[in-house]
């Protein structure tokens, strides 16, 4: 390579470096209002992110849940206890069957008296209206939803099975309403991150007004548009990634408040669910996210301000 | 060199600061421009460096038509031209070695040759040893040096001057003359814009003076 080209090359460089020292120096003289303008973005940023935790935790739960719907299987009603014992022999040996539980006529009849409220409308029947109950889980292998189905099948086939349930509706309900939020995230994100571009555009917009003079020295002695702008890019840089430093800081302390009352609720479902946090790389997403709105911000706002400076 | 034809200047407000103006000064040469305030002499000098273009007629600076040089070239346009202000236009939160230096960062020179061209542009004006000052911790004759100091720094085959004495005592502005008579003996054109007639008589050099817009000696 050409020494000298070399040379304005490495002074190219370490002038970029020294640019990029001197713009986070100036942030620190005046670190309150760096901090308000931060908080800002943090906050802005924030808000997508705890959806997108929440959602990331949402598709993980009802994703474990999906895996394995329980089938009731209703017995005929003149199928005893011993008949039900043997069914339920029967259905432990087949490989799509993880666990069958026997639910007598009387549990059946004691949990819906507990749970439903129509205690006293029953004291009035003479009998027992409910039959025996056979709750099958299936085994890891047939939890598709296509090995649910035949297992279904194979389960209404048994003699003295008067019907079989999956209930997957709810499921199918709670997979749209995720899809909702789903859309919801991208939406308020990309909101949001227009309003952190304008946030650190108009933080900049004032940086150039404020001075106003140096810029016109430097345009007096040959300096160009992008000379006069270099700061202030790495400016927009300096507060996009302290926005999205401080915005990681936020979801982690939500994530951290939540995770004790997420654990109660879910242990209250028998479930031994925990909450999770940001991901490593989306935690470097964001960053990467924030220092880019930083970065775009800065430059519509300088590019428009600085090419308005003449000397005069 | 520098050649104005038949230019004319009417700003904004409708004022007309130059009414038809005809000259043309050689490389090398010791220019004043002289006349009473609001006479044009301010309005030559920002037509030279581009900060203002003419409403009719032609400048040429260097060879080169100011008219053909579009928003995007004055910045290296600029670079050719050393410029010193009456109100120094130094920048006050930066020690005097960085403002010398700014037309050197801006041209891209590597930081070791800057230290060294700038401590020899300080050297001429007389204020080595002052690098890290800041430039109120001057004196006024002191921050006209560093603001001579940074227009000489990168070298430019002309340098121009807007009253560049007008805020300084007799003997501080003859100093700063002779100092702009230096640069100009080895070489460099220089244009000083003046009101200060005396002045030039103990200097010496060509005169243009003007009055309302036109050159009247």
């Amino acid at each position: 390579m050409n020494p000298s080209i070399g040379l304005k090359l490495r002074a190219y460089f370490a002038r970029h470096a020294q640019v990029l020292v001197g713009s986070l120096g100036r942030l620190v003289q005046q670190p309150v209002a760096s901090l308000m303008t931060m908080a800002v973005i943090a906050i802005a940023l924030a808000l997508p992110l705890c959806l997108q935790v929440f959602l990331e935790n949402a598709r993980e739960a009802t994703g474990r849940w999906s895996e394995s719907f329980d089938l009731s299987v209703y017995l005929h009603r003149n199928a005893g206890g011993a008949r039900a014992d043997s069914i339920a022999k029967e259905l432990r040996r087949r490989a799509d069957v993880a666990v069958v539980r026997v639910v007598t006529a009387e549990q059946a009849l004691a949990e819906f008296r507990a749970y439903s409220g129509f205690g006293a409308a029953l004291d009035a029947l003479k009998d027992n209206p409910l039959p025996i109950t056979l709750v099958v889980t299936p085994s890891l292998a047939a939890s598709t939803p296509d090995g649910t189905v035949a297992l279904k099948r194979a389960l209404a086939a048994v003699s003295d099975v008067e019907s079989v349930q999956v209930d997957t509706d709810w499921i199918k309900r709670l997979q749209a309403m995720l899809d909702v939020l789903r859309n919801l995230v991208l939406l308020s994100g990309v909101l949001l991150g227009l309003g952190v571009m304008l946030v650190i555009g108009n933080t900049i917009r004032l940086d150039v007004a404020n001075r106003r003079g140096e810029i016109e020295v430097m345009k007096l002695v040959g300096g160009t548009d992008s000379f006069a702008r270099r700061p202030f890019l790495y400016s927009g840089i300096w507060y996009g990634l302290g926005g999205g430093l401080l915005a990681l800081v936020v979801v982690a302390v939500a994530t951290a408040v939540l995770a004790r009352p997420v654990a109660r609720l879910a242990a209250l479902y028998g479930s031994n669910f925990r909450l999770e946090g940001l991901s490593l790389p989306l935690a470097a997403t964001v960053l990467l996210t924030a220092a880019l709105l930083g970065w775009a911000g800065a430059w519509f706002a300088s590019t428009r301000h600085i090419r308005a400076i003449e000397p005069s | 060199m520098i050649r104005f034809d038949s230019v004319h200047k009417r700003y904004a407000n409708g004022r007309e600061a130059l009414a038809g103006v005809s000259f043309q000064i050689e490389n090398g040469e010791m220019t004043f421009l002289t006349g009473h305030s609001g006479a044009g002499k301010s309005s030559i000098l920002k037509l030279i460096a581009l900060i203002e273009r003419p409403t009719r007629g032609q400048v040429l600076v260097n060879r080169q038509n100011t008219a053909g040089i579009g928003r995007g070239g004055i910045a290296h346009f600029r670079r050719q031209i050393g410029v010193v202000f009456q109100d120094h236009k130094l920048l006050h939160d930066r020690p005097v070695a960085d403002n010398v230096a700014l037309p050197l960062i801006i041209a891209g020179v590597p930081k070791r040759e800057i230290d060294k061209r700038v401590r020899a542009a300080l050297d001429q004006v007389g204020l080595l040893g002052k690098e890290r000052s800041r430039p109120l911790e001057l004196s006024t004759g002191e921050q006209q040096r560093v603001g001579i100091a940074r227009a000489v720094v990168a070298k430019p085959p002309l340098l121009i001057a807007d009253e560049p004495t007008g805020n300084l005592d007799p003997d501080l502005a003859l100093e700063i003359m002779r100092l702009f008579k230096r640069f100009n003996d080895v070489g460099v054109t220089v244009v000083i814009a003046t009101h200060d007639v005396h002045l030039i008589e103990q200097v010496g050099g060509r005169r243009i003076v003007l009055g309302e817009g036109r050159m009247i000696g």
